[in-house]
């Protein structure tokens, strides 16, 4: 086994490639590019050796500099985690010729399989199910076109090395094939250096299973069950699981058979994951073969019970497989979410900042259900725009499906991050929703059920007498917190017959009284049974963490000027409680609402102007481009709600933009 | 004996109509609270004791004889806030549009004498159209005493007016008075001279939202301290308000319970200065995670943002944080910033509160603005306000302190009690590269040069060390300790004694 290992990557894989080596008394070495100087996973290795400048072009995409750190370190291997250099055939030949290990597989493997064209004509040859498509890179739009015609719409426009969702376009027509083979091509460029576009058949209602493979040096190449990533947002995956509910034994059999063909196929060594689509007959195509480790190994993880990164340490090292395929069962059931630093009620923009505060849920195994997080980051620690705005992973496992989601949203509530947009709301939401409870879904799943993101309705508490108590609960320990001022003893005391005002325009009253209770205290209302809650919440406090009823609850306060806002399970609301008496006069206050922003596009993020497509007194029609945005490395093109006549122009190409800078204001 | 009972009960049910239910639900209907509901959201239960309900003007021209209302337009008192007694006036708008007579002065002086021999503050709720101009003159003088008395509790029992209704001409004077302003976003406005005069004279076409609302005082003319969305924010907040702040300057700053650790480590403070000396960081974090609960209430928070002024706790004690913010204009000084700071230390000496100041300044902003508008006068006010203040005073220096606004930000020259730096903290006469540029002008074509001398200077300077040995600061401390050494400062500042020399008043560089 190596003695010390270089992880080429940063956030939370580095550090979950650092803790299996740690466990297995290897040294490792971190790299950082200066905007991670201060990075957990420097703090966690045993070394750190600085790469080059912020942007991962400078830094971590920096092939010699990474050897040469090998070389400076005497890293015997380097472990490449997901992104950057990990599926980078002149990587893995650089790292060859310096006599450094690759924990991955074979420089064949990663060339046959990064090349999205080369890999289909390979999975056709080991008898592997595609799906219809031309297997010649495009770049003429017209051929486009030509091509889409002939496989039939909607077709999918895919950068040859594209993956994660950049460089793909989906054309539902010849304009949408036009334009996207030029953005497709664009991106591809931008992001891999490589402007191959290939064109093929977007399979609709599909999901996404794939197949998790892993082999050795020695010929053994199992699969290790599959993990459904249908829960996905513009090819980003939110939701990942193993098992998926939607195969049968027999399809899962015959996927992880076709899977470990295809590896044997391109000699395949290490940990890979097969890409299929499944459609609803349960037909299986394959889609890409990813030649490294993935985002979501954790599920997989979970229910075989295996560390995949140990494992792949094992097999770079040259040792056998300690399993066969008889001996991988899978167990239970696992569910990861990805925390997005990104704003799900405005598009989902990405979001960047300081994580003011950051408190991961407990990890560990209670009742049945395990949490495990995998983060990156610490409080303090900044989400900034060079790399991918993923926060951390959150994963949970138990031994059905509904208490692994149970679990998870159980856990997303006890997650505090405060400084920035995150996705927890979001990802409660998802967990609740019973078109995915039932298993239900594909990867239109969230384009379908949210076409605008989360929104209002999404966020109104489904109970809201909880909130309510709990409302009502926090103001009557906050009131009597301050009436302890000064050590005066108010005549009257805390009142306890209190009115709670839930939502902002319409606001929906409750009123109740609070009762203190030896263990639990008691919210009654008008009608309805109590509510029982027992928390030893004090004022300042940003979680009220309580039973009520029996059930652990967390809800998240942030408090304002009127009142404060309550989060719990996906649900969020302002509330205002006021004393009962006062509760009339409440009912007088007018609703305002927020200043009209219409008449101006604003930057939804932070970022760099990229361009601004209209002059002044220019005339707009609805869906024309206004402005484009770059923020986290992707180009956002801001298009004219309604039609207009552009009046001023705020800001120019190249400026800096905060969130909800003017850009362009209208007439 | 039983018509007299009988008489009062109708006086008082008059009174308590004020103007009529017309009138109320006029009010009403423009999202505004009587004076009485205002009263009654203000202050505890049942602890409202009235004065002079029956009070009437006694003015009989134009007409004026045939209208009298019980109480003449203001409802004045005293009763608790969380325990703690103030005194109230409360103007009706519903009676001759809350317009100040004589009578209705003589009330409002009534309420601040009483406030004034039993030292407690003085709240003011204002909702006026102004002079009662029926009565010409005797309104005049009425406003003349109000303000007499405004200047004389000055200093002596806090005064706070919330603007919740119109306040024009001479009535302006009296808030302005008062150390902070409340307004409500909308419905309230404050002007020496209204929108049509403002036509007549300049020609200027203005709306009252515009000239005098709650978001120009609040943004552009700095004014008023904090605007709410309405009546019942504006008062549940004035009650959070008047927790932080002693009922007179015989009395300490009320001390209030907490659950919080006076302890409490944060680590990632640790990272909030970045290192780049040029990339801001948001003061406010800094506030947010020192003090009690993480409860600050800003005073002025959209007004000359790059100085943070406002109460918090620490451990229980109520202070008064000043802070320079990087976010805004880098956190430098000028007119507005000094001004807003200097008030709000001049109201924390005058009523005992110690002040925490938390330093990142690179300077006083250069420029023809602010020198034409006397940057000089202004900047000094501030500087003015730290040397003059006796209060217990805890400096901690983040990162830059440069130049003279390093001594006017609370430093040990001006009797600073605890001087603390984190480790990032630079103190110097300018920023390394100004200085090279000045030390060494003979090298000014030679740019490997100068990066040369920089990056020595930065090293000699760019530290707390030089301060340090020169006891200008009394330790550096670790950010993530900062809670702590906050606390423990107060704890043995608690007793501090020192006077300034006996003197009729200084001179303020007004």
């Amino acid at each position: 086994m190596f003695k010390k290992i270089l992880i080429a990557n940063r956030g939370e894989i580095a550090c979950r490639v650092i803790k299996t080596a740690r466990r297995m008394g290897i040294a490792t070495v971190a790299v950082y590019s200066e905007a991670d100087a201060d990075a957990l996973h420097i703090e966690m290795a045993d070394e750190a050796v600085a790469i080059g400048g912020p942007a991962s072009a400078d830094s971590y995409l920096v092939i010699e500099r990474v050897v040469q750190a090998c070389k400076d370190t005497g890293a015997e291997a380097v472990h490449p985690g997901y992104g950057f250099l990990s599926e980078n055939a002149a990587f893995a030949e650089a790292l060859d010729a310096a006599g450094v290990a690759f924990i991955g597989p074979p420089v064949g493997a990663i060339q046959a399989m990064g090349d999205k064209i080369e890999s289909k004509k390979l999975a056709l040859k080991a008898g592997v199910s595609t799906v219809p498509g031309h297997t010649e890179a495009v770049s003429d739009p017209d051929e486009a076109v030509r091509i889409a015609q002939s496989i039939g719409y909607p077709v999918m426009l895919k950068a040859s090395a594209g993956g994660g969702g950049k460089g793909m376009r989906l054309a539902w027509n010849d304009q949408e094939a036009r334009d996207g083979l030029v953005s497709a091509m664009n991106e591809g460029r931008a992001s891999f250096g490589d402007d191959r576009v290939f064109v093929e058949k977007f399979i609709e209602q599909p999901r996404h299973i794939e197949i998790q493979v892993l082999a050795d040096k020695h010929g053994n190449t199992l699969y290790l069950g599959e993990r459904e990533c249908s829960i996905q947002r513009r090819h980003q995956k939110v939701l990942e699981e193993a098992p998926s509910p939607f195969l049968d034994a027999a399809t899962r059999k015959a996927m992880g058979e076709q899977a470990v063909a295809l590896a044997a196929a391109v000699d395949y060594c290490s940990a890979g994951t097969v890409e299929f689509i499944v459609d609803k007959d349960r037909n299986f195509y394959f889609l890409e073969m990813n030649t490294r480790l993935q985002v979501e190994h954790p599920v997989t993880e979970l229910v075989t019970g295996l560390d995949l990164v140990e494992l792949m340490l094992r097999v770079a090292a040259g040792e056998r497989l300690p399993l066969s395929q008889a001996d991988v069962t899978l167990t239970g059931w696992a569910l990861e979410a990805r925390v997005y630093a990104e704003d799900p009620e405005r598009g989902f923009l990405p979001s960047t900042g300081r994580l003011v505060r950051y408190r991961a849920p407990q990890e560990g195994r209670a009742d049945g259900v395990s949490v495990r997080v995998d983060a990156g980051v610490r409080e303090g620690d900044e989400i900034s725009i060079y790399y991918d705005p993923m926060i951390a992973k959150l994963i949970t496992g138990g031994p059905t499906r509904e208490a692994a989601i149970d679990g998870m949203r159980q856990a997303l509530d006890g997650y505090l991050i405060r400084g920035l947009n995150h996705n927890l709301a979001f990802l409660s939401h998802l967990c609740a929703h019973p078109r995915f409870r039932s298993g239900d879904m594909s990867t239109n799943f969230i384009a379908e059920e949210y076409p605008d993101g989360l929104t209002d309705a999404h966020l109104a508490p489904a109970d809201q007498r909880v909130f309510a108590a709990v409302a009502a609960l926090i103001e009557l320990r906050t009131d009597r917190r301050n009436r302890a001022v000064g050590g005066a003893a108010s005549e009257q005391g805390t009142p306890h017959q209190l009115s709670v005002f839930l939502g902002v325009e319409s606001p929906m009253e409750v009123a109740l009284e609070v009762m203190e209770k030896e263990g639990a205290d008691i919210a009654r209302f008008d009608s309805g049974p109590d509510i029982h809650i027992a928390s030893a919440w004090s004022p300042g406090q940003p979680m009220f963490e309580a039973v009520i009823d029996d059930a652990p609850h967390v809800f998240q306060v942030v408090p304002t000027d009127s009142g404060f806002i309550l989060s719990y399970d996906g649900a969020r609301i302002a509330a205002k409680v006021i004393e009962r008496r006062l509760a009339p006069l409440m009912r007088l206050m007018p609703y305002k609402p927020p200043p009209d922003m219409s008449k101006f596009l604003v930057s939804p993020m932070p970022g760099l102007l990229v361009r601004v497509s209209v002059a002044e007194g220019q005339e707009v029609k609805a869906g024309e481009e206004l402005a484009v945005v770059e923020a986290m490395k992707m180009e956002n093109v801001m298009r004219a709600v309604q039609d207009g006549v552009v009046k001023v122009i705020h800001a120019a190409a190249g400026d800096s933009l905060a969130v909800d800078q003017k850009i362009v204001e209208f007439e | 004996m039983q018509s007299i009972i009988q008489q009062l009960e109708e006086k008082r049910a008059r009174a308590r109509l004020g103007g009529g239910q017309n009138r109320i639900d006029s009010q009403h209907a423009k999202g505004k609270l009587t004076a009485r509901e205002r009263i009654d959201v203000l202050l505890d239960q049942n602890t409202f004791e009235e004065y002079d309900m029956f009070v009437e003007h006694d003015c009989s021209d134009f007409g004026m004889d045939a209208q009298k209302v019980p109480g003449d337009g203001v409802v004045t008192g005293h009763g608790e806030i969380n325990g703690r007694p103030v005194f109230v006036y409360s103007q009706d708008f519903t009676v001759f549009g809350g317009s100040l007579s004589a009578a209705h002065a003589r009330k409002i002086c009534k309420v601040m004498d009483q406030a004034m021999k039993v030292g407690a503050p003085v709240i003011g709720l204002n909702d006026s159209g102004g002079a009662r101009i029926q009565e010409g003159v005797a309104s005049l003088a009425g406003y003349a005493d109000v303000f007499q008395r405004n200047v004389l509790a000055s200093g002596v029992v806090p005064q706070i007016s919330a603007i919740m209704g119109p306040c024009a001409g001479g009535a302006v004077y009296s808030p302005s008075m008062t150390d902070f302003i409340f307004m409500v976003r909308d419905s309230s406005y404050m002007f020496v001279t209204g929108p049509d005069v403002v036509k007549t004279v300049t020609n200027e076409v203005v709306t009252a939202e515009e000239l005098g609302g709650a978001i120009t005082h609040t943004t552009t003319s700095g004014v008023a301290d904090k605007a709410y969305e309405n009546d019942i924010e504006a008062l549940r907040q004035l009650r959070r308000f008047v927790g932080f702040i002693p009922s007179s300057n015989r009395e300490k700053a009320p001390r209030r319970p907490t659950h919080d650790p006076f302890d409490r480590q944060e680590m990632s403070l640790d990272s909030l200065a970045p290192s780049n000396p040029n990339k801001p960081y948001d003061m406010k974090e800094l506030i947010h995670k020192i003090v009690d609960e993480g409860e600050f209430f800003e005073t002025q928070p959209d007004y000359a943002g790059n100085i943070l002024t406002g109460f918090g706790r620490f451990n229980g004690e109520p202070v008064g944080i000043v802070a320079n913010q990087p976010l805004v204009l880098a956190g430098c000084l000028d007119i507005a910033s000094a001004v807003k700071g200097a008030r709000f230390v001049r109201f924390c000496d005058a009523f005992n509160i110690p002040l925490v100041t938390l330093v990142d300044v690179p300077g006083f902003l250069p420029g023809t603005a602010q020198e034409y508008g006397g940057i000089i006068k202004h900047g000094a006010k501030l500087l003015y306000a730290y040397a003059e203040a006796t209060v217990p005073k805890i400096t901690i220096i983040t990162r830059k302190a440069y130049g003279g606004a390093y001594d006017v930000m609370a430093s040990k020259h001006l009797r600073g009690d605890i001087n603390y730096a984190w480790p990032t903290a630079e103190i110097a006469v300018m920023g390394p590269k100004g200085a090279v540029e000045i030390i060494f002008r003979a090298d000014k074509d030679d740019p490997g040069k100068l990066a040369e001398r920089e990056q020595e200077y930065r090293e000699k300077f760019a530290n707390p060390f030089v301060a340090g040995s020169l006891g200008f600061l009394d330790d550096v401390i670790m950010p993530h300790n900062t809670r702590r050494r906050i606390c423990k400062g107060l704890k043995l500042l608690a007793n501090k004694k020192l006077e300034n020399p006996w003197k009729k008043h200084g001179n303020i560089p007004l």
